[in-house]
């Protein structure tokens, strides 16, 4: 049997005060880059199309170069996060759309990069009728969002719902703590990847959103993964304190979490290395979701849980105290029926 | 374990891949055996799973609402409801009129006697939305008084048109089933177009009718004596005119509509095709009882005594409706009543006693323009008519390139977790690359079956997936060992190991499952394509990770007696 870990035995409770720390930072970072960025009069985050429309501009090509080609040459004028989509039924046509930006004419935008494949044609001759051209733009339209406002406040409020439904189904399983915790942890890692698209200002899309959405689902599932280890050690080992029971239960999951996690955070990885640029802000935003995900479960939600258990441990003794009777353990008590499901 | 139980784990498993697999590369017709060659599976998987804009394109479609058309109407309609407010005052109006055009859209009354102007202009600006001197502005000259809509007020609902047309346009997508269009304003704002990107259809001109489609839905009050004598109607537009004895006009509070009565089945239920009725007229009163926003729900039903192409649909009104409708029928008993699409008669029906929020508009429908009348109904009429400027089709929009670097890189990533599991776990590996390719194919065969639309929010979920059904084996392959280590006999470890690890799956998955849901139902566009995905993955990973995966242990387990060493 080859095995990476065996036997750890660290205390990861003791770090906390570090863990939390940095944390803190990342997000204050990440949240200071986008207050600065916004009071500046500069955008907090590089919202894409989706979000604030832009332009679409229709070029006709006598010999219309690969849709990479095009991105290249958009990318070489500094236009990016461009859509380029062929249009199948003319075969000599592509549509471009640039995102909005304030004071910039995207069809001189997008001119200036085409200039790349060969002259324009003039305005007032058909592009056949030019022997010097070589394109000619046969379109510029705007376009709006195609997620508004409207859509956008939907989205968030969808989330927030599905947030609260992970926090009742973990608050029914486990504690009330265990769900704040994991919530909490959930929050951490959203923000900290956020942060991060800010102060590097990559393209927010839709599909980024999506990512985002996946890194809520590997983090709360690393979560519970740790919690469930609690839950068993607690009814294995009452004598023990639930800090050293959380301890262990890290220890113990911590084979499986290097493995698996590992696993997705090298599939990842080769997603962002081989991915290409159209789907790089998809892949960056899956891979730090992926390093948070596995960081925040151990380092935020574990500590978090057991802090707040503690302190609810200690106001019932301090109740029980004060009304001089026997010590009576409530939220805490590892004597409660723990809750079971069989298997099939 | 005992045998039995195994035999029927390996059925059950057996004929699941065998299902799972055929809706994956099974062609939908009666296959022949070149399906089944890689070009024909190749096919048949491209017309299976339906691919989104960004990852295949589709058509882009630009239109533009008539907003014209729309302040027309609207300035109509308040000239008639000033003409009725004017009549009901007791002040004599000779005649009015509307002009409309661009910049231009008011409406006049004539009086009889100018000293009036002041009484009149009061008594219609109490009623009419036409008080607001920032929507309207109000002119006298001689015996003419007026009003005209401030350039503001045209463009700000001009544009509230088009973006009325753009939430309708919407809901009708979402009722079609299409999944994951774009949509969005398209050229400067005073255009009022509309871009629509959706992935291919199967049927473009039909979804094309009924984007378009009006649905403008009244219902109305039949000029003329009520029951026992028919509906009155006249064979000539002409003639229904002279009924109004106005000289040859159609008073503001009247409307002169098309009528073709529904020609009756014969007895056997079939259409009689030489009894088609001729067109008819008949004299309405406007505006109407109740309008297509006061509806709540529409739905097409097989007429009664029918025949297989006989359709009608049933409708019922929301609250503000049926209280008007109530009120108008309890008091017009035996008056007959007209139900108007369009602005053409559908059906004429005498109240029989009164009616609050239920009604049917029987026409002649079959079963596929009755389900998209409902449809649009249901959706809500346009506020103005919509034509089509632009048609193409287009290619993916994350282009082929990057799907292809996409894939060759997922492909890298997969081939990663094949060669560790493997590698690290030995024979259990393969416990594990089995799980996952059938996880893959169930979950391809779901997306199949719930007719999703795969795009790239869609994938992300697919990564979820995969993540989950790898970590789903390593819990249980972990525990096992430790199972193992601590000093357990083989079949008790693999028992032990999958029970404990099943508790924490559960708990994975449940929560992952319950938050997905709220995506689903409440979502739009890539937060539902992602949520879909992710549900039908997780729940066919409970199969393939745990039942299938315990199923190929105790089938190691079972060849021998006694077993003492385990790959792992």
């Amino acid at each position: 049997m080859f095995q990476i870990l065996h036997d750890i035995n660290l205390d990861w409770l003791g770090n906390r005060r570090w863990f939390i720390t940095v944390s803190v930072l990342l997000m204050l970072v990440g949240l200071g880059s986008a207050i600065f960025r916004q009071a500046t009069g500069r955008q907090a985050f590089n919202l894409g199309v989706d979000f604030k429309g832009g332009t679409v501009v229709t070029a006709r090509f006598k010999q219309r170069p690969g849709d990479e080609a095009v991105r290249q040459a958009l990318d070489e004028k500094g236009v990016r996060d461009a859509v380029v989509q062929p249009v199948t039924d003319r075969p000599d046509t592509v549509l471009i759309k640039v995102p909005l930006i304030e004071g910039v004419d995207g069809r001189a935008q997008v001119r200036d990069a085409l200039n790349k494949f060969g002259k324009e044609a003039p305005a007032s001759a058909e592009l056949e009728a030019d022997p010097g051209a070589s394109y000619k733009i046969v379109g510029t339209d705007a376009v709006g969002a195609i997620a508004g406002a409207q859509l956008r406040n939907k989205a968030i409020a969808v989330t927030l719902a599905a947030l609260v439904g992970i926090l009742v189904y973990i608050a029914l399983r486990f504690e009330w703590t265990y769900g704040a915790a994991a919530v909490i942890a959930v929050f951490h890692d959203v923000l900290v990847t956020l942060g991060f698209f800010s102060i590097f200002q990559i393209e927010i899309s839709l599909n980024v959103i999506a990512a985002l959405l996946t890194l809520v689902g590997f983090s709360v599932n690393d979560t519970i993964v740790v919690f469930d280890r609690i839950r068993e050690n607690r009814r294995l080992h009452r004598r023990d304190s639930l800090y050293k029971i959380t301890n262990d239960a890290i220890n113990q999951t911590l084979s499986r979490t290097v493995i698996t996690n590992g696993l997705v955070f090298l599939s990842v990885l080769a997603l962002v290395i081989f991915g290409g640029d159209v789907l790089r802000a998809f892949s960056l935003a899956l891979f730090i979701g992926v390093v948070f995900g596995t960081y925040s479960s151990i380092a935020i939600a574990s500590p978090i849980m057991v802090w707040w258990e503690q302190r609810i441990e200690a106001a019932n003794r301090q109740a029980a105290l004060s009304f001089n009777q026997p010590r009576v353990i409530k939220a805490t008590s590892p004597a409660k029926t723990p809750k079971q499901i069989r298997t099939s | 374990m005992k045998k039995k139980n195994l035999l029927t784990r390996v059925i059950i498993i057996v004929i699941v891949t065998i299902l799972g697999l055929y809706l994956v590369i099974g062609p939908r017709h009666r296959p022949h055996l070149k399906d089944f060659g890689w070009s024909g599976i190749k096919a048949t998987l491209a017309s299976n799973i339906h691919l989104g804009l960004d990852l295949q394109g589709g058509s882009h479609l630009v239109m533009r609402v008539q907003t014209e058309a729309y302040l027309k109407r609207l300035t109509t309609e308040n000239y008639v409801a000033a003409q009725n407010i004017a009549k009901d005052n007791n002040f004599e109006v000779k005649g009015g009129g509307v002009e409309s055009g661009p910049g231009n859209y008011r409406f006049t009354l004539e009086l009889a006697d100018p000293s009036q102007a002041k009484a009149v202009k009061e008594a219609v600006e109490k009623k009419v939305e036409v008080g607001d001197t920032s929507a309207w502005t109000y002119s006298q000259s001689g015996n003419q008084i007026g009003w005209k809509m401030t350039s503001a007020a045209e463009r700000t609902l001009a544009d509230n048109a088009t973006t009325q047309a753009l939430n309708i346009i919407d809901r009708r997508i979402n009722a079609l089933g299409i999944t994951e269009p774009t949509l969005q304003t398209h050229g400067a704002q005073s255009a009022h177009q509309i871009l629509l990107q959706m992935p291919g259809v199967q049927d473009p001109e039909r979804v094309k009718g009924i984007l378009k489609a009006d649905s403008r839905l009244e219902l109305v009050h039949v000029i003329g004596p009520g029951s026992p004598s028919p509906p009155t109607t006249y064979p000539t537009e002409t003639e229904a005119i002279a009924s109004l004895n106005s000289g040859g006009t159609i008073p503001p509070n009247r409307r002169v509509l098309p009528y073709k009565e529904r020609v009756e089945n014969r007895a056997d239920g079939t259409k009689d095709p030489k009894a088609e009725k001729p067109m008819q007229y008949v004299v309405v009163e406007t505006p109407g009882i109740i309008s297509g926003e006061q509806l709540r729900n529409a739905s097409a039903v097989q007429s009664q005594g029918g025949g297989r192409d006989d359709f009608e649909i049933n409708f019922s009104l929301n609250k503000t409706g049926a209280d008007k409708f109530g009120a108008w029928t309890g008091s017009h008993i035996n008056e007959y009543m007209g139900v108007v699409l369009n602005d053409r008669v559908e059906s004429i029906a005498y109240i029989k006693s009164q009616i609050y929020d239920q009604g049917q508009i029987t026409g002649r429908f079959t079963q596929k323009s009755a389900e998209d009348l409902a449809l649009t109904l249901r959706s809500g009429a346009l506020p103005a008519s919509i034509e089509y400027l632009e048609e193409r089709t287009v290619g993916p929009s994350l282009g082929a390139d990057s799907i292809r670097a996409g894939v060759r890189a997922s492909l890298v990533g997969l081939a990663l977790v094949v060669v560790f599991m493997l590698f690290y776990y030995r024979g259990a590996g393969v416990n594990a690359v089995v799980a996952l390719a059938l996880n893959m194919i169930l979950m391809l065969a779901g997306l199949i079956v719930f007719g999703a639309t795969l795009t790239l929010p869609g994938i992300a979920g697919i990564i979820l997936t995969i993540g989950m059904a790898v970590d789903s084996n390593v819990l249980v392959f972990e525990r096992i060992r430790e199972e193992l280590r601590s000093g357990k006999t083989v079949p008790s470890a693999v028992d032990q190991g999958f029970n404990r690890a099943f508790i924490t799956i559960i708990d994975t998955h449940v929560t992952t499952i319950i938050s997905s849901l709220f995506l689903f139902v409440f979502g739009t566009g890539p937060i539902r394509g992602f949520a879909v995905t992710l549900v039908i993955g997780l729940l066919v990973n409970l199969f393939s990770a745990v039942y299938v995966s315990r199923t190929i242990f105790i089938w190691l387990l079972s060849r021998k007696e006694r077993v003492e060493t385990l790959s792992i």
